[in-house]
């Protein structure tokens, strides 16, 4: 039977992988069982919670929803891929400080997604951030400290682009 | 006293202790964990409300063998899960009570062969007549649970009530109803377990209460306590939902383990959760309140109604605090509350954040603005004239021997909300707009911890210990889901020892390791177990001055130092301490009078609503939270509880629709089942009164639960004000709106709106 398995070449977080699994095999269970990143969170299996989400080729997608043949050739990011260096990428950090984490089963969706409205939208105003976030539930926080986290995160991002502006 | 005035841990918005594992995507859910050989199970469930099982068919065209196949006749011990009463089963035997009860299990290696073996499962029932609504039990026509349908009832009596309405210059009714209302937590129900014969049984699991688990599978294995084992694993959300179902499906993959002698995994996918697990008691409260001249309160009866679902569960319990908190927080010489949880063919409706309280809430706090309607009072000043003071008695004739500020609470949320200066300018501005604008206020407490003598039963056990150099443990069976208590266990803890906030962690929630500090449920944690731990401390640092040489005033070197001489002479080093009742705390279980709770946290909830008289949408467009809980542990967490709890109750009032067609869950999915997302949930504004509470942790009451008791009625309440229209049931949709006013001659739009309450 898994002689009949396509073999699936991607990135992942920067390192390539090849895969062969079913091509209709969902790219979230792709990256949960044949590549144990398990921070990628299964929430509804139907594209509605959004805590699935990773980035594809620079676009947020729902990873229950996408047949890992469609992944064949693409960049994907996982929220593994935030930290850099054993430290913690800025919308982390804001996520610790503010309170925009609480059971933490959002949480990696939560941040592919705000990470995807920073890339896009460097300093998005509250009503953006609201309309980039809206297809993430999340339960817990009521989304108040999920604002505040993005907000906080676009801050010290400008004031590290400020700071490295300066050291020009 | 219990708190020290060094706040340095306390109060601090330390790190989340468990957040970087969290923020990296490396906390272990149980979805993430793989274990040797595992194998997954499914639940065969059955498809009618009610009836007897006929007969069971496998088919043919597929290889049993390769499966593994429980049912009833294969449980060692009892077939059912113990909870308060023992009457609902494990897995159904002959007979089904309502849709989705699980009927038989089945195990495979491959998960997705396991759909297509539960569809190979035909099951042939005689139906018999269900019962699907409160007012279908309450008639008794059709006996559907023990001899009357009734789960249990509670009747709770101050004073003299029919003289009360002998004197009253007003008599005002209203009867009040709730829905149900799914938990929602994003990571479903999940278990693994794994059966060895030599050390028994463990399980691991998200779930609240692993003590409630450990419990319930020693009854269904007939297994003494050190043969079973009882692991929490990272918690998606809980909120209650997590409290008593994960007995049943660790039974399950239990069963199924011993069977196939292979580690079983059962994690539900969203449709068979919200199908097939627990959810908030649908509920319909009728008040009749006399009145005098001056607005004052001179007699409430209430009638308190709750659809328990099939089995009895936990609806004893919710109803009793639904009935504790019936009154409101008001002063009223004559009460009485008579309340009753009715059986029906539906999943029984379980614990959910408040815990019968949201739905008394409801009821009270709509009832107090429909009275200030009817006396032509406005709303604000007929609750201030009624609220409860110092040295007042509750419902229960309990002496409020804390502090009670609710005048102070009420004077901060108006200010801040600007609540009168808004609610003139929206009758205004509405009489020239499509778009109905106004302002909604309720008024409430929440007891913290058990009921009654609850707190004594539980009889809590917790501590700390030192099992390594440099490291202080937590030693609890309460849990983390979200709420924070890894973080305030751990902040107690660090301060009260005079150490780093690093230097204590928590003990791995397995109950091979835990004391029992009781289920992590009913606002208790922070406040009793809280306080626990804070006395474990103090015994700890007694413990090492007078056998280790500790100072009075030392250093964290110092401390770790004593703690290593200590352990070298003696071996191992804890402070365990069991729970003592505050002073002054008598409860009559009988008369139900007494202190019906150690402690209350209190709240005035402010709404701003608009209301689109062409798209009949209601929305909340700014909230205001004003309440006092006692100390503040961490504001950061606090805030995030009291956000999270009014946004879980806008959904309850104006999203969150359980649907039941012949008593299955038609709107299984989060595409139909709609709660409420980032563009939903208005500006939040809260706000701390603190008032350290004498015998909670640091200074601690509960805080989780408060927050979902107060926004539906304050919504509720701002819609009147904004349409004049009283409405009284929850959830309240857009065509619940449209009913009313489309299809009504005198809809807001076409007539001037009439102001509900003098300004």
């Amino acid at each position: 039977m898994s002689g009949a398995w396509p073999t699936i070449h991607f990135l992942v977080n920067g390192q390539s992988c090849a895969v062969r699994a079913p091509a209709m095999k969902r790219l979230l269970d792709v990256l949960r069982e044949d590549l144990r990143l398990t921070g990628t969170k299964e929430g509804c299996g139907e594209g509605e919670c959004g805590s699935c989400s990773v980035r594809m080729n620079g676009e947020l997608v729902n990873s229950c929803l996408v047949p890992v043949l469609q992944a064949e050739g693409a960049e994907i990011e996982t929220v593994e891929g935030l930290a850099r260096n054993g430290e913690l990428h800025p919308l982390q950090r804001a996520f610790l400080e503010c309170g925009g984490a609480q059971c933490g089963i959002c949480t990696p969706g939560m941040l592919m997604a705000a990470t995807h409205l920073l890339a896009r939208n460097p300093h998005p105003s509250l009503a953006e951030i609201r309309e980039g976030l809206a297809g993430n539930l999340c339960r817990c926080t009521g989304f108040v400290r999920i604002f505040d986290s993005v907000i906080a995160a676009a801050d010290s991002t400008e004031a590290r682009a400020d700071q490295a502006a300066h050291a020009r | 006293m219990s708190t020290s005035t060094t706040n340095r841990i306390v109060g601090a918005p330390v790190p989340r202790k468990e957040g970087v594992d969290k923020l990296l995507g490396r906390a272990r859910y149980v979805d993430d964990m793989e274990r040797e050989g595992l194998w997954h199970g499914a639940t065969v469930r059955s498809t009618i409300p009610r009836g007897f099982i006929r007969s069971i068919r496998f088919d043919r065209r597929i290889d049993w063998n390769e499966f593994t196949v429980v049912a009833a006749a294969d449980i060692p011990g009892k077939n059912h899960i113990q909870l308060i009463a023992a009457d609902q089963p494990c897995l159904a035997d002959g007979v089904v009570n309502h849709c989705d009860e699980a009927i038989l299990l089945i195990a495979h290696p491959d998960k997705h062969k396991l759909r297509q073996a539960v569809a190979g499962v035909a099951i042939e029932y005689e139906p018999l007549q269900p019962v699907f609504t409160i007012e279908e039990s309450e008639r008794q026509d059709v006996v559907v649970w023990g001899a009357d349908n009734l789960l249990k009832s509670f009747l709770l009596e101050k004073g003299d009530v029919d003289s009360g309405f002998a004197a009253a210059a007003h008599i005002v009714e209203g009867e009040y109803r709730t829905g149900a209302q799914e938990h929602l937590y994003i990571e479903n129900n999940g278990v693994i377990a794994e059966w060895r014969a030599e050390t028994g049984l463990t399980v691991w699991g998200s779930l609240q209460c692993p003590f409630y688990v450990h419990k319930s599978l020693i009854a269904v294995f007939d297994l003494p306590e050190d043969k079973v084992r009882v692991i929490q694993t990272e918690t998606g959300g809980a909120f209650g939902g997590k409290e008593d179902y994960p007995s049943m499906i660790a039974s399950h993959a239990a069963l199924l383990a011993r069977k196939s002698g292979h580690p079983v995994k059962i994690v539900y996918d969203r449709m068979e959760d919200l199908a097939a697990t627990t959810k908030r008691h649908p509920s319909r409260v009728r008040h009749r309140t006399a009145v005098d001249r001056d607005g004052k309160l001179l007699a409430m009866e209430i009638d308190l109604a709750t659809d328990g679902g099939a089995y009895s569960t936990l609806s004893s319990t919710v109803l009793s605090r639904a009935t504790l908190h019936a009154p409101g927080p008001y002063r009223c010489p004559n009460v009485r509350v008579r309340s009753r949880s009715w059986a029906t063919n539906t999943v029984p409706y379980g614990a959910f954040r408040g815990f019968g309280a949201p739905q008394a809430c409801f009821a009270i706090e709509r009832h107090m603005d429909v009275i200030a309607a009817q006396i032509g009072m406005d709303p604000v000043e007929l609750r201030r004239r009624n609220f409860l003071h110092d040295g007042d008695t509750t419902a229960t004739e309990q002496v409020m021997r804390e502090p009670v500020i609710l005048d102070k609470l009420l004077d901060r949320a108006l200010t801040e909300s600007d609540f009168c200066a808004k609610r003139e300018r929206f009758a205004r501005e509405n009489a020239k707009s499509r778009i109905q604008r106004g302002m909604g206020i309720a008024a409430f407490y929440h007891g913290s911890g058990f009921t009654g003598s609850g707190e004594r039963y539980l009889d809590s056990l917790a501590g700390v210990d030192v099992p390594s150099e440099g490291n202080v443990r937590v030693l609890v069976s309460s849990t983390e889901f979200g709420q924070g208590t890894n973080t305030v266990l751990t902040q107690i803890a660090a301060e009260t020892l005079r150490l780093d906030y690093h230097d204590v962690t928590m003990a791995p929630p397995d109950t091979g390791i835990i004391p029992n500090s009781g289920p992590t449920v009913a606002s208790r944690t922070a406040m009793v177990v809280g306080r626990l731990i804070e006395r474990a401390c103090l015994q700890l640092i007694d413990l090492l001055r007078e056998k280790a040489g500790l100072n009075a005033e030392y250093s964290r070197d110092e401390f770790f130092a004593a703690c290593e001489r200590f352990r070298a002479a003696r071996g191992e080093l804890a402070s365990l301490v069991r729970y003592q009742a505050p002073p002054g705390i008598h409860w009559d279980d009988q008369r139900y009078r007494g202190e019906a709770y150690p402690a209350y946290a209190w709240a005035i909830h402010v709404a701003q609503v608009a209301v689109d008289t062409v798209t009949y949408s209601a929305e909340v467009e700014e909230f205001w939270a004003v309440q006092e809980a006692g100390r503040i542990l961490h504001p950061v967490l606090a805030g995030g509880q009291v956000e999270g709890g009014i946004a879980q109750a806008i959904g309850y009032a104006l999203y969150e629709k359980v649907i039941l067609q012949d008593g299955h869950m038609a709107n299984s999915q989060m595409t139909n089942y709609i709660m409420p997302t980032a563009e939903d949930v208005p500006p939040i504004h809260v706000y701390f009164e603190e008032i350290p509470f004498r015998h909670g942790g640091c200074g601690a009451k509960g805080i989780g639960e408060l927050p979902h008791d107060g926004p539906a009625p304050a919504i509720l309440n701002a819609i009147m004000n904004a349409t004049g229209v009283s409405f009284t049931r929850i959830p309240l949709l857009p065509e619940d709106l449209f009913a009313e006013f489309a299809l009504r001659q005198d809809a807001p739009a076409t007539r001037p709106v009439e102001e509900t309450a003098a300004v």
